[in-house]
Formats: structure tokens, sequence, C-alpha cells
């Protein structure tokens, strides 16, 4: 259910044609399949990296390996959190070592995530290249990262939230913005 | 001003007289001169009041087991700490043990300890010689020679005497003088490294437990001994079921055996040790329930003659360790009162029976001419509010010892006034 | 739901959601021990110190391994170093290390209760790597992920606990945890070495066949061979007789059946090495388990914001407000 302060910014159709859009440009890029790798960022990066592995899969014949990264242990901001955030766990079953990673996340904006991505990859070895797919990048970086492939340029008031919501996890397609509450 | 003391308005309380009534006391020279109702102000004119309406006014309450720790252990209690402590919980006198440093073995330290007493003013102190010579359980000591300097008793409590041999002499020797032999009844090779009672909580707690039948195995013995020799046994801290069952068979069969029983052993249970609370930690051990409630109707039905407390004070060092390592006690004398009064109304005890254990019981057993408040006799006088609520906080305590498993207990019940040969020693601000 | 535990104590009232919040967070740590690097950095910067005042190499260094993996220091005072044998209180001990500000201690000790006694008087995490007769959380704790690796479930499961239960803080720790899964313990000895009161938590037998009759799981205990003359069994050749876990008596289980050790094994004595090292026994997998418990439990307890830091954050946060209110400011300030 949408709640009263949200406002939907892309719905299912959109997030589908942005989807297929990023498959091309990734394949574009990397020259076809080659040496690529995706890793999806937990939670909802999984299932998008889920869906380009299969769009690629749809375009070029070829099955992409596909990862899982958990990056809750390589968070900046543990000790600030009132409980600690479940860890499930980081499934690689690839060696990374010559490979073309591209990380999959939801929302790229402030980039820690994304650092600890990186900081996670490289315990697992040494890629040949690292690329980041956002489907939403929303800006208000602190650190010196951006996105080589992006769904939706997004610009949002930090007191905004972006939700992005997928069948997978959440029943249904939609990204969505919601004004923080009035105290 | 004279010397003459009336105590007026009061409920006095004499198990000896079995007097319970609203009566005022007047006392001179030192002794209980009237007891009637509503002495008027005419003949008493110059005495200091004591008004003690709602209060209980009984014989001066005794407490047949303290330990003093002087002299040796100073730094856990003085006579002068342990006697301010006592007269402070409404008793006037107190009974010592023997388990002192050098051991009250001689003389020499029963007269040192008498002295000290006299010096400090407060609580008659009759100091318990030890039944062997350094506390070793091997050689008798001069008993004798201890009753001519003033003991009332002999005991080698804090440890037990486990050679029956000694135990059967000791029984022996001491009628001659007409001494009680009180005796701390535990079994070392049954109890082993016990550190509380052997059950459920030990279990849980992964401690090591002293079964019952440690107690109750040694007092089996002693009163198959006493059968034999004569003489007088007085068990001491009394814990479990089976030793009360034990004790009313022997008295059934008219044997010459009393008994003791301590506020925490009718109170509190092995539970008590929660999470390795060290001021749970006591010889014999916190028991069950069932334990509990037989140690009680031991007492209402006579069975255990005396409540007494088994002050056992210690310096924080003692008891700030791994339960293993602290050390066994907890203190008692300003808790007893307050303890016994709520026990009494808990397990609808009369009280006249709960009073007569802090009085006449011990005085008798230790042959002391106290505990009453007949004309006549010394005026010993405890005045009581048994309305009065209090907190146990242990950092109010006059003793040194601040080892109590009652800290934060409400209680009901505490002593207004105490008066030692007629002089008031001990006094709260509303009275 | 949140975990809420400050210590590892004991696993005593751990509630049966708590208990598998544990486990579940382990097994997703045991990936981090088998890559190439295997450091997460998550515990950068944090100091666990151990305090073993029991001789033990391999829970210690469990317990260190997987404190480096965490990238936490860990520091290390065992009996045979310095102050724990020159006589120093344990309270005293506990002052000094308050001192360094620790962010966990792992204490192993002889006394029941040492942990908890350090627990009310030091503010970080304490984890109990076994006191006396007490607990072993841990060790229970890499039971139950061993147990659910192998079998998928616990609820149900028959498992039998064989050897010195009377002493055994690990026999204490997993029953409470198997009873609050819902599985049932069968408790399996000699009478000196079992107590009447263990019937509350499960079935007692002095008869290993019977024990073992159609068990899920068989977990053995240690003998210590110094209680060999204390009177609890006469020799160690009798206690073998009546109670080694031989491949005969592991017949009787269920085929599934898995045999489990906390170690170090007395082979001969309480388990035969054919069965140590045969085909049921899963004795290696509870040492792998065991860093990836000891893992989780330093995650889950050290990241908490201690109570003292969100004190000091709020009074710092006070100090420079007051700082900026100049005095005409503070008279307008409402209180």
């Amino acid at each position: 259910m949408m709640a009263a302060n949200e406002r939907v910014v892309m719905d299912a159709q959109a997030i589908e044609r942005a989807l297929t859009r990023v498959a091309h440009e990734v394949l574009e890029h990397n020259k076809g399949t080659e040496g690529l790798a995706l890793v999806g960022i937990r939670s909802r990066g999984v299932h998008l990296a889920e869906r380009l592995r299969d769009k690629i899969q749809g375009i070029e014949g070829v099955t992409v390996p596909t990862g899982i990264m958990d990056i809750t242990l390589y968070r900046d901001d543990l000790s600030r959190s009132k409980q600690q955030p479940v860890v499930k766990g980081t499934q690689i079953p690839f060696a990374i070592e010559d490979k073309h990673v591209v990380l999959v996340d939801d929302v790229l904006y402030t980039g820690r995530t994304t650092r600890a991505a990186l900081d996670a990859l490289m315990d697992f070895g040494r890629p040949l290249q690292v690329q980041l797919v956002a489907l939403i990048d929303r800006g208000h970086r602190e650190l010196p990262i951006r996105a080589d492939y992006v769904g939706k340029n997004l610009p949002t008031a930090i007191t905004e939230s972006v939700q992005v919501r997928l069948k997978e996890s959440d029943g249904r397609d939609e990204v969505v913005i919601a004004r923080a509450e009035e105290r | 001003m004279n010397n003459d003391l009336l105590i007026r308005g009061g409920t006095v309380i004499d198990p000896a007289s079995g007097m319970h009534a609203h009566r005022d006391v007047l006392v001179r020279d030192g002794k209980i001169a009237v007891v009637s109702e509503a002495i008027g102000d005419e003949g008493v004119r110059g005495a200091t009041v004591i008004e003690a309406a709602n209060c209980l006014v009984l014989p001066g309450l005794i407490d047949m087991h303290v330990h003093l720790r002087e002299p040796g252990y100073e730094y856990k209690e003085t006579i002068e700490t342990g006697t301010r402590a006592a007269v402070a919980g409404g008793f006037t006198t107190v009974a010592c043990m023997a388990n002192t440093d050098p051991v009250n073995d001689s003389a020499a330290v029963t007269e040192y300890i008498r002295e000290r007493a006299q010096a400090a003013g407060l609580a008659r102190v009759y100091p318990i010689g030890a039944v062997s010579k350094d506390l070793k359980g091997e050689q008798l000591a001069e008993i004798g020679e201890m009753h001519c300097a003033g003991i009332v008793a002999v005991s080698d409590d804090g440890m037990p005497i486990m050679n029956g041999g000694l135990m059967r002499r000791a029984l022996e020797y001491t009628a001659m003088f007409g001494l009680p032999v009180i005796v701390h009844e535990e079994d070392r090779s049954i109890a082993g490294d016990g550190v509380m009672n052997e059950g459920v909580e030990s279990l849980r707690l992964g401690l090591k437990g002293v079964p019952a039948a440690a107690e109750e195995a040694m007092i089996a013995r002693d009163l198959a001994l006493l059968a034999r020799t004569g003489g007088r046994l007085h068990i001491a801290h009394v814990s479990t079921a089976g030793a009360v069952e034990l004790i009313r068979a022997a008295k059934d069969r008219q044997l010459p055996v009393t008994a003791e029983a301590t506020p925490h052993h009718f109170t509190l249970t092995e539970a008590a040790v929660g999470a390795y609370n060290t001021h749970a930690k006591v010889n014999p051990p916190l028991r069950t329930r069932r334990d509990v409630e037989a140690v009680r109707r031991g007492l209402a039905d006579g069975t255990i003659d005396v409540i007494a407390s088994d002050h056992a004070p210690h310096h924080r060092d003692g008891k700030e360790v791994e339960f293993d390592r602290a050390l066994n006690g907890v203190v008692g004398l300003e808790t007893t009162l307050g303890l016994a009064l709520r026990m009494a109304a808990e397990a609808k005890i009369p009280l006249d029976v709960v009073i007569a254990a802090m009085t006449v019981a011990p005085a008798r057993i230790l042959g002391l001419p106290l505990g009453t408040l007949g004309p006549g006799a010394a005026a010993d006088i405890t005045v009581a509010d048994p309305t009065r609520r209090w907190t146990v906080q242990a950092a109010r305590f006059h003793s040194k010892g601040r080892n109590t498993p009652f800290e934060g207990m409400e209680l009901q019940g505490q002593a207004m006034a105490t008066i030692v040969g007629g002089r008031i020693v001990w006094r709260t601000e509303s009275t | 739901m949140p975990f809420t535990h400050r210590h590892m104590l004991g696993l005593e009232g751990v509630s049966k959601e708590d208990l598998l919040y544990l486990v579940d967070t382990a097994e997703s740590f045991k990936e981090i021990s088998e890559r190439n690097i295997k450091k997460v950095p998550t515990l950068q910067g944090k100091t666990v110190v151990a305090l073993f005042y029991e001789a033990s190499t391999r829970t210690r260094t469990s317990f260190e391994i997987a404190s480096k993996r965490m990238s936490a220091d860990f520091v290390s005072l065992t009996s045979s170093t310095s102050s724990v044998t020159k006589g120093e209180t344990l309270l005293d001990t506990a002052r000094n290390l308050a001192a360094m500000r620790p962010d966990a201690i792992v204490i192993r000790h002889p006394a029941s209760g040492a942990p908890h006694f350090l627990a009310a008087r030091l503010e970080c995490p304490i984890i109990n790597a076994g006191d006396g007769a007490h607990e072993h959380p841990t060790q229970a704790l890499l039971d139950l992920l061993t147990i659910r690796e192998r079998k998928g479930r616990l609820t149900g499961l028959t498992v039998a606990i064989i050897g010195d239960i009377l002493h055994s803080r690990v026999a204490r720790s997993d029953a409470w945890a198997l009873n609050a899964l819902g599985a049932s313990v069968r408790f399996v000895g000699p009478p000196t070495l079992l107590a009447p009161e263990l019937r509350a938590w499960g079935d007692v037998t002095t008869d290993l066949h019977e024990g073992v009759r159609d068990a899920d799981v068989i977990m053995m205990l240690r003998i210590q061979l110094e209680r060999q003359g204390t009177n609890f069994f006469p020799t160690l050749d009798e206690y073998s007789r009546y109670f080694c876990l031989t491949e005969h008596a592991v017949a009787r289980a269920k085929s599934d059946v898995i045999i489990m050790h906390p170690g170090p094994l007395n082979r001969g004595v309480e388990i035969a090495s054919a069965v140590a090292d045969g085909p049921y026994s899963v004795i290696m997998d509870q040492v792998t388990n065991g860093v990836a418990v000891r893992m989780a439990v330093l995650y889950l307890l050290v990241n908490r914001p201690r109570e003292s830091d969100i004190e000091t954050e709020t009074a710092h946060a006070q100090i420079a407000a007051e700082d900026e209110a100049t005095a005409p400011q503070l008279r307008r300030r409402v209180g």
C-alpha cells in the first residue's frame, strides 16, 4: 500500500525498460559477455542482478556468472545502529580473478554501500575491473563514487527517502519517493 | 532525676511467668522493682520515663550464638561494635563463640573477652569456650579453668567435632561443670568441598553441594553418644527437616538435648543464592522450602528451643570474590528481631513462643539468671515496636559486617529501647 | 527480532528465538572461513581480551581465530602469565581490565559464577568460555549448529549425553539449549556422576546401551583423568567397561546417528578410536563450527552501542549546546 506522502517515480514498465537498456549498455561497454560477472548487493540488488543476467541470456544466449554479496560486515556504521543488522551471507561461487565484475545495487546514494561492497569484493580476490549498475542514482554522494550504468537519475532532498520495490521481495515493481514525516 | 526508670503503657510479654498484658514496669537500682497496671505518678517522681504505648516490653533478648571476632579479627568486628549491633537489635545479652585468634581455649582469652565487653559497657557478653585445644578437634581444652573464668558453654563452632571419641569425652567431662556442649553438626567427609545445599540449585549453578545427610549423620551420632554419656548437648543452627525429626524423637525419649535455629534458616531457601550471591553463603547452607517449613514447625512445637543469629561478620574482601572462595556467614544481630516477628506472623506461631526462644530458653540453657521480668530480676529489658516498618540497609548497620542476604527487605518490628541492668544503652529518637 | 543480550554468560533462560538467531548468524559466518582471505573488517579497532584461568589451547585458539577473522585485536592472559597466578584477586583483575577498556572479555575460570562476577563489575560484554561446572555456552551453540546441519532440525530429536554429567558445564549448556528447542535429552553415566535432580531436564539412565537406543545424536563427555581415585568410579578401566562408546553400542542408535565430543578425546576411555574416527563422527565439524559460532557471538555482542557511549554522546551534545548559548541566550532558554 502506498502511504499518503509517497509518489511513484517509476512504474513497473519504466523499470523494465530501464533494465533492458542497462543490459544493452553493459554488453556494449564490455564488448560482449567474455569475462563478465554480475554481483548483486543484498538484498534488492540481488534480484536486479538476476534480472540483468536473464536479459543478457536473452540477448546473447550466454548465462553470465552471478553472485550474491552481503555487505553487513563491511559497513562503517555498525556501532551506531540500535540493533545488529542480520547477516545473511555472501555467495560468490566463481573466481573473480580476471573478471569484469559488475556490482548491482538498487539505489546509489551516499556511496558508502558501494565502498563496503568494493572492500568485500577485494577480500575475495583481484578482479580485472569493477563496474557499478544502480537502478536509481539519487545524488548526495559522501564518497568519490560514481555509477557506470544508471537506470534513472533522481534528484532528491536529503529529507526524502527513495524506496525501490520489486516483485520478488515486495510483490510489485515500483520506485517511490516519500517525503519525511512532519514532526 | 534519680536512677529509676519507668516504662509506661506497653504490652509486657514475659514467657517465664506466662504474662502477656498491658503493664507498666518500674526499674530501681538496676533491678525490676514493680510490674503492674498503670503505675501512677506518685512514687516515681524523678524517674526517666519511656513511653511504650503500642510497644512490646520484653525481657532483654539473648542471642546465644554470636561471633564477636575479637581477639584477632578486629577488622571484621570488635566486641565494642558487636555489642553495639546487639543493643541496636534489641539484644541485652550475647554469648560469643571461641573461634577467635587466639582461640578462646584458655582462661586468659576468656577473661580478655569479658574485660573488653565490660569496657564497651553495652550488651552483656558471656564467652563460650572451645571444646578442643585450638579447635583442632584432638585434645580437650582446659574447660575447668575456663569455667572458673566465666564461660557458659563449650563449643568448637566453626568446626565440627569429627572425632566421635572426642565428642564422647567432651559430653562426659563437661557434665562435671554443668556446661552444655554446643555442636556444629557437619560431617566434613560427606560435605566435601560443598558450598551450598546439594539439590536443584547447586545442580543448576554448577556448584558443589552439601547434602542434608552431612548434618543429619552427625546429629544421629551425637544423640547416640548422649544417650550413653548423659551431659547436655545443644545443637547449633539446625537447618534440615531430617535434623528436626531426629531432635524431636530424641526429646520424646527424654534425652538432654536442646537446639537452636537461625533467622536465615527459617526465612530463606537455597534459591537466595540466585546468581551467585555470596551474601547467601552460610554454613550450614540455606536449604529447601520443605526444610524451612520443618524448622518453623520445630520452633512452634518446642523441638527447637532457641532462635540464635549465628552473627558472623566478614570484611568485604571475604565476600567480594567468586562464590567458591567466599567465606561463610551472615550478620544477624540487627535483623533477628524483625525476622522473628515476621516469621511468627507468617507461620502463625504465638508471639510468646517466639519471644521465649530469645529470652527464657537461651537463659535456661546457659544457666543465666536472665530472660525474665519478674520482680527482683536484673533490669534487662527490650522495648520493641512490632508495628514499625523499616527496610534493611546494611550501610546503616552498627556492626562492621555488611554481609546480609536481607538487603532491601521490608521488615516490621524493631527495638526502640534496650536497657541493660537498668541503664538505657540504646534508644531511637522516638522513645 | 533484536538480540538484546549484553553478555554471553550461559544458555539458561535464553529463548528459543534467540538461540535460533545465534545459530543462524553463526551459519552465515561459516563462509568467511572458506574464503581465500579469511577476514572481514567488522571488529576492526576492537580489543578482545581472553582471560583463561584454566589451561585450554583449543577453546582459546578458537576464540583467537574468530576474533582475528573479524579484524579485532586479541590479547591473551593465561594462567601461566603474570598476575593470574600471582594471587591477584578476580576483583582486582577486573578493575585493572576495566581501566584498559576492552571491547569484550572472554573468560574461562574454574569457579562457577566467575563470568557473572565480572559482568556485575565491568562495562564491556563478557563471554563465558567455561566457568567451573556451570556453563559453556559457545560449545553448546556450536553443538546446535552441527546437529542442525546434519539433521536439518533440532525439535523432536533424541540426544544422549554420556559421561561425567555432574561436573560438566557442556552437559548443562546443551541441556538448556536442547530443551528450549524441543529436543529430548537423555543423561547417561554412573550413579556417582549423575544427580536425581537431572530428571527435571531429561531422562536418566546408568545403562549405556539403553541410553543410546534409537538416539539421533550421541554426545560424549570427557572423563577427567584426575577423577580417578576420588571415588566417583574405582578405575578408568571399570568406567570404560560400562561407559565407553564402542561400535557395538553405536549400533543400537538410529542408523543415521551422529557422534559428538567437545574434545579433547580420551581414546579408549570414553570413546573407542574406531567410533571417534568412524563415519558417524562429526567431531571435526564441531571444531569448524566453533570458530563460526564465536565469530557470531563476538559480532552480536561487541557492536552494541554501549550505554556509556550514548550517555557520553548526549553529554557532549549538551556541552556543545551550552557553549553556543551565550549569557543572554541562556536566559531565554526554555527549562
